[in-house]
């Protein structure tokens, strides 16, 4: 076997919090460089495996192996967007500062950053298109600058896998659109590996190469082209779904 | 009667006299030493939103400041112990944020009532309690000195250590703590070193008037500059200049020092919060 190790590989896990399965036999493998949505309604564990991936929670049965290592907090080469929650001290720090902090967060003293530090905190907030606010505090920017400030603090270190938790709610319908974009972007330049939990798929239709799916107690992994499926949709969200295609060759999905 | 009360509070004529004497060389240096150690902290204290552990911190020791008077060891070792272990049972006890509110809360309760029993058991000597309530920097002896001085050097030397992982942990915890960065042990750090420092500036302002060299000071700061180390910095200095011309106006004028002390850093923080929020509007529009 020649191919290229999976990026994230589940064998059997099971995800539980206190003595609740939130999911259980959980087995696929996301092929390295692939930018893959994680679809589910609330509550199916979305960020539960976000969690397992970065080490912060053990899984209750089951091996998982994250770039051909058990998953451990630390890991340098995983980038973390979370859910963008207004209970961060966000008054205090520019943005500049909280993309350093990607590089240089965890370690003791407090020396200057060095010019090939300042380097890469610029590249990655011109990456992102933030440079122009990069010295506002991130009270003083929009949900959409800060989602991408966010991003750029999470790719400043160069992972090789990025996990980002609902990095498209709460934006309006422009900024999903390019945060999507930039997301792409991002990941194609750097060659990234690329989880993003979302519950809505549409932004991400044309970034996204696969998807894993909690249906019914289990998470499913397949490619784009087969969970973008009215009878699969419908199944996951409880709702119908139609999926629609445009003249112009765009895909969306829609309830009813 | 009036006469006499105005004659108190106003102006003395030697006052450059009682500059001089050693009991305000010892308040000039007890207040030094404190506001250079309030102002890094407080800056902290704001980022974190922990002004309400920092408040109930300073009446967890109060209790420990009547018990000390009670059972005759110095005030500053009973402010010591009871502002540790509060800081350690807030830190335990509130691990979620949701429930660091009420368990702050409770721990404040019930170390204010322990602090009414003692101060009613110690009755003889009700100065020492006000004391405690509102500072008493003129009474600052030599020995104390030497223990602000640790204490100082203490908060400093851990703070300059752990200062940034402590930021990325108050700024953005989920993101530090996939990183491995310890943030329920530098919270617990944080408290420890928040409780030297209340010990400390108890004496300066007292437990009522805490916020003025640990919160205003640092909010003054933050309203400046978001640099993390020149907003510590300018905390300790703003608190640093309280305190001097405080004490000055305080003999100048025969004024108790907590008085001008806490209405300069409530002054100087009003002033750039209203200067702030001027040029914040500003950039909002452009």
């Amino acid at each position: 076997m020649a191919a290229v190790a999976p990026a994230v590989s589940l064998r059997g896990v099971t995800a539980r919090r206190g003595d609740r399965t939130i999911w259980a036999e959980g087995s696929f493998d996301i092929a390295t460089g692939a930018v893959v949505g994680i679809i589910g309604p609330n509550g199916s564990g979305k960020s539960t495996l976000l969690e397992l991936l970065l080490g912060l929670v053990e899984p209750a049965a089951g091996t998982i192996e994250v770039l051909g290592r058990t998953p451990h907090r630390g890991d340098g080469r995983i980038g973390y967007v979370p859910q963008d929650d207004d209970a961060r001290a966000m008054e205090a720090v520019r943005c500049r500062e909280l993309v350093a902090f990607g590089l240089d967060g965890g370690s003791w003293g407090w020396r200057r950053r060095s010019a090939d530090e300042r380097a890469a905190v610029d590249a990655a907030l011109d990456a992102v298109g933030a440079t122009a606010y990069a010295d506002r505090r991130l009270t003083q920017v929009s949900g959409g600058q800060r989602q991408r400030v966010a991003i750029a603090q999470a790719v400043v270190g160069d992972p090789e896998l990025l996990l980002l938790d609902e990095p498209l709610a709460g934006l309006d319908v422009r900024n999903q659109h390019e945060v999507a974009t930039l997301l792409g972007r991002v990941s194609a330049d750097r060659s990234m590996t690329t989880l993003v939990v979302t519950h809505d798929i549409n932004p991400l239709l044309g970034v996204l190469t696969g998807a894993v799916y909690l249906l019914d107690g289990h998470p499913h992994y397949a490619p784009i082209g087969d969970v973008v499926d009215e009878h699969l949709l419908s199944h996951l969200y409880g709702t119908s779904i139609k999926v629609v295609r445009t003249a112009q060759g765009d895909l969306f999905t829609r309830s009813g | 009667m009036l006469a006499t009360l105005l004659a108190d509070v106003g102006y003395q004529s030697g006052w450059l006299d009682v500059l001089g004497a050693s009991f305000m060389r010892n308040a000039f240096l007890a207040g030094t030493l404190v506001a250079v150690a309030a102002g890094p902290i407080g800056y902290f204290v704001v980022v974190r939103r922990d002004a309400f552990a920092s408040h109930a911190l300073a009446h967890i020791g109060f209790p420990g400041a009547t018990a000390a008077v009670l059972v005759g060891v110095p005030i500053t070792l009973g402010m010591a112990v009871f502002c540790t272990l509060g800081g350690i049972a807030i830190g335990l006890l509130g691990r979620r944020s949701v429930d660091r509110e009420t368990a702050t809360g409770s721990i404040l309760a019930v170390a204010t009532a322990f602090g009414v029993l003692f101060a009613s058991l110690a009755s003889e000597s009700a100065s020492g309690v006000t004391s405690v309530l509102f500072g008493n920097l003129l009474a600052v002896t030599t020995s104390q000195l030497v223990t602000y001085a640790v204490m100082t050097a203490v908060v400093l030397g851990v703070l300059s250590v752990v200062a940034r992982p402590l930021l990325f942990a108050s700024v953005d915890p989920q993101v530090a703590e996939s990183r491995g960065v310890a943030v329920r042990g530098l919270g617990l750090v944080f408290l420890l070193l928040l409780a030297l420092v209340t010990t400390m500036a108890v004496q300066v302002v007292g437990t009522l008037l805490l916020f003025a060299l640990v919160i205003t000071p640092a909010a003054t700061a933050l309203a400046v500059t978001a640099r993390p180390l020149a907003a510590a910095l300018i905390s300790a200095a703003v608190a640093l200049v309280c305190v001097w011309v405080g004490m000055v106006l305080a003999v100048m004028f025969n004024l108790p020092p907590s008085f001008p002390i806490v209405t300069l850093a409530f002054l100087g923080w009003l002033a750039t919060t209203l200067v702030a929020r001027h040029r914040t509007r500003g950039v909002l529009v452009s």
